[in-house]
């Protein structure tokens, strides 16, 4: 595949990979969602034009993703706490890396808040990653999601309630 | 009974309005106890999500994974026909026609179709007139509006300009309606907005009207394509919009 395609999709491999973990919730469909949706995003790269590259990758894998069933067997395999192979990094093993306990802490958080995100409905799951983790605006998750834009803000409005609700029930047990 | 604002209040949080709705967002809050306290709830998730939420990162077998079946495509004669991207919430869709068929209430699936989309299309262009919703590509000139949808849509909606009989454009917006993505050319005629949605299609030539929350539409179809032109206009002046838009160039 010509260089220029590998130019255009694979600095989005990441924000690919991320999506399609949260939507099928395991790292093996992931990987195989991410694989089979760059292979797809090769074969339509010739009616791409490249006003936005990551929009539209993110879209493809959003529905190689829907189309795999991965994420109604997703369902029964909900990744367990310390099952974190394909490592989550970010700003949470910066600056604790001296503090065993603070570095627990911060391992039983992020084994909660996966947890508590795999139990959303997905297509609120995905309006949620899209917006906190991806810091997509409105327009550009309505175009992934092929949704409206009211429908994304009402999906992200619900979305954050139900992680509100789930986390404040956890909190008062 | 949920303040009507909530959505408002949480689209400011995102930094989605532009400054005068975001001060009325601000100044909202500062009567309203609910968006008060929906605003720092939107604040506490945030924080929660930007802590501990997984950043997962493709893996290094991921890449190469890819890197390998991407020279097995470029070396094959013909790449692998592209699937049509179904999903298992439209196969159950699909399911649950199939089994109202079989009840034989057919005749109550088909007839509100049409009525589904009219609401649909009145709603997405109310929709379009909250701010910042109007227009993703913002110009009067139909050659800078009309490539801008290339690769963004798989068609190429036809764009003409009616300045001249007083309906500039105004740009054009990607729209989701009929189950697709559609094209929508704004215009303009005084103070009002005219929505134009097309996507392919091969519908009824001469126009329909319909009327709607207060709200005018025209539909027909020509050259392979739906046309829906809706706008708060008065019925004659958009049926003049719609005379003039078939009469162009």
């Amino acid at each position: 595949m010509s260089a220029e395609f590998e130019a255009v999709v694979l600095p989005h491999l990441n924000a690919a990979y991320n999506l399609a973990r949260y939507l099928t919730r395991n790292p093996t469909d992931a990987e195989d969602v991410v694989q089979e949706a760059v292979l797809r995003a090769a074969t339509y790269f010739s009616s791409f034009r490249g006003a936005n590259p990551r929009a539209w990758l993110l879209q493809i894998v959003r529905n190689t993703a829907y189309a795999s069933r991965a994420l109604v067997r997703g369902a029964v395999t909900v990744a367990l706490p310390g099952d974190e192979a394909g490592a989550p990094t970010g700003p949470e093993l910066i600056d604790h890396g001296d503090d065993p306990e603070m570095a627990l802490r911060k391992r039983e958080d992020h084994a909660r808040l996966t947890r508590l995100l795999a139990a959303l409905p997905v297509d609120l799951r995905e309006t949620l990653v899209l917006r906190e983790i991806e810091e997509l605006p409105y327009k550009e998750i309505a175009e992934i999601t092929q949704t409206p834009i009211g429908t994304v803000m009402s999906r992200l409005w619900r979305a954050r309630r139900m992680l509100a609700t789930a986390v404040q029930a956890e909190e008062g047990r | 009974m949920e303040c009507e604002n909530l959505l408002l209040v949480q689209a400011e949080f995102d930094g989605e309005l532009d400054a005068a709705d975001a001060l009325r967002g601000a100044q909202h809050r500062q009567t309203c106890a609910e968006c008060r306290d929906a605003y720092a709830q939107l604040s506490a998730t945030h924080a929660l999500m930007r802590e501990s939420a997984p950043r997962y990162q493709a893996p290094e077998s991921l890449r190469r994974a890819i890197r390998a079946s991407l020279n097995v495509t470029s070396n094959a004669a013909t790449p692998p026909p592209p699937r049509p991207a179904r999903s298992w919430w439209r196969d159950s869709a699909s399911f649950g026609v199939g089994a109202a068929l079989a009840a034989g209430i057919a005749l109550f699936v088909i007839a509100p179709a049409q009525q589904n989309l009219l609401d649909d299309v009145v709603a997405s262009h109310v929709r379009a007139l909250q701010p910042g919703h109007l227009e993703d590509v913002i110009s009067t000139d139909q050659h800078t509006v009309k490539p801008w949808f290339d690769g963004r849509i798989d068609f190429a909606p036809p764009v003409k300009d009616l300045a001249a009989k007083q309906f500039p454009l105004l740009g054009g917006r990607l729209d989701y309606l009929n189950n697709r993505p559609v094209a929508a050319l704004v215009y303009g005629s005084d103070k009002h907005v005219i929505n134009l949605y097309v996507w392919p299609g091969t519908g009824e030539p001469m126009p329909s009207k319909a009327a709607r929350n207060g709200y005018n539409t025209v539909h027909w179809s020509e050259h392979g394509m739906d046309f829906w032109a809706v706008s708060d206009l008065e019925a004659g002046k958009l049926s003049d919009f719609v005379r003039d838009w078939r009469a162009a160039g």
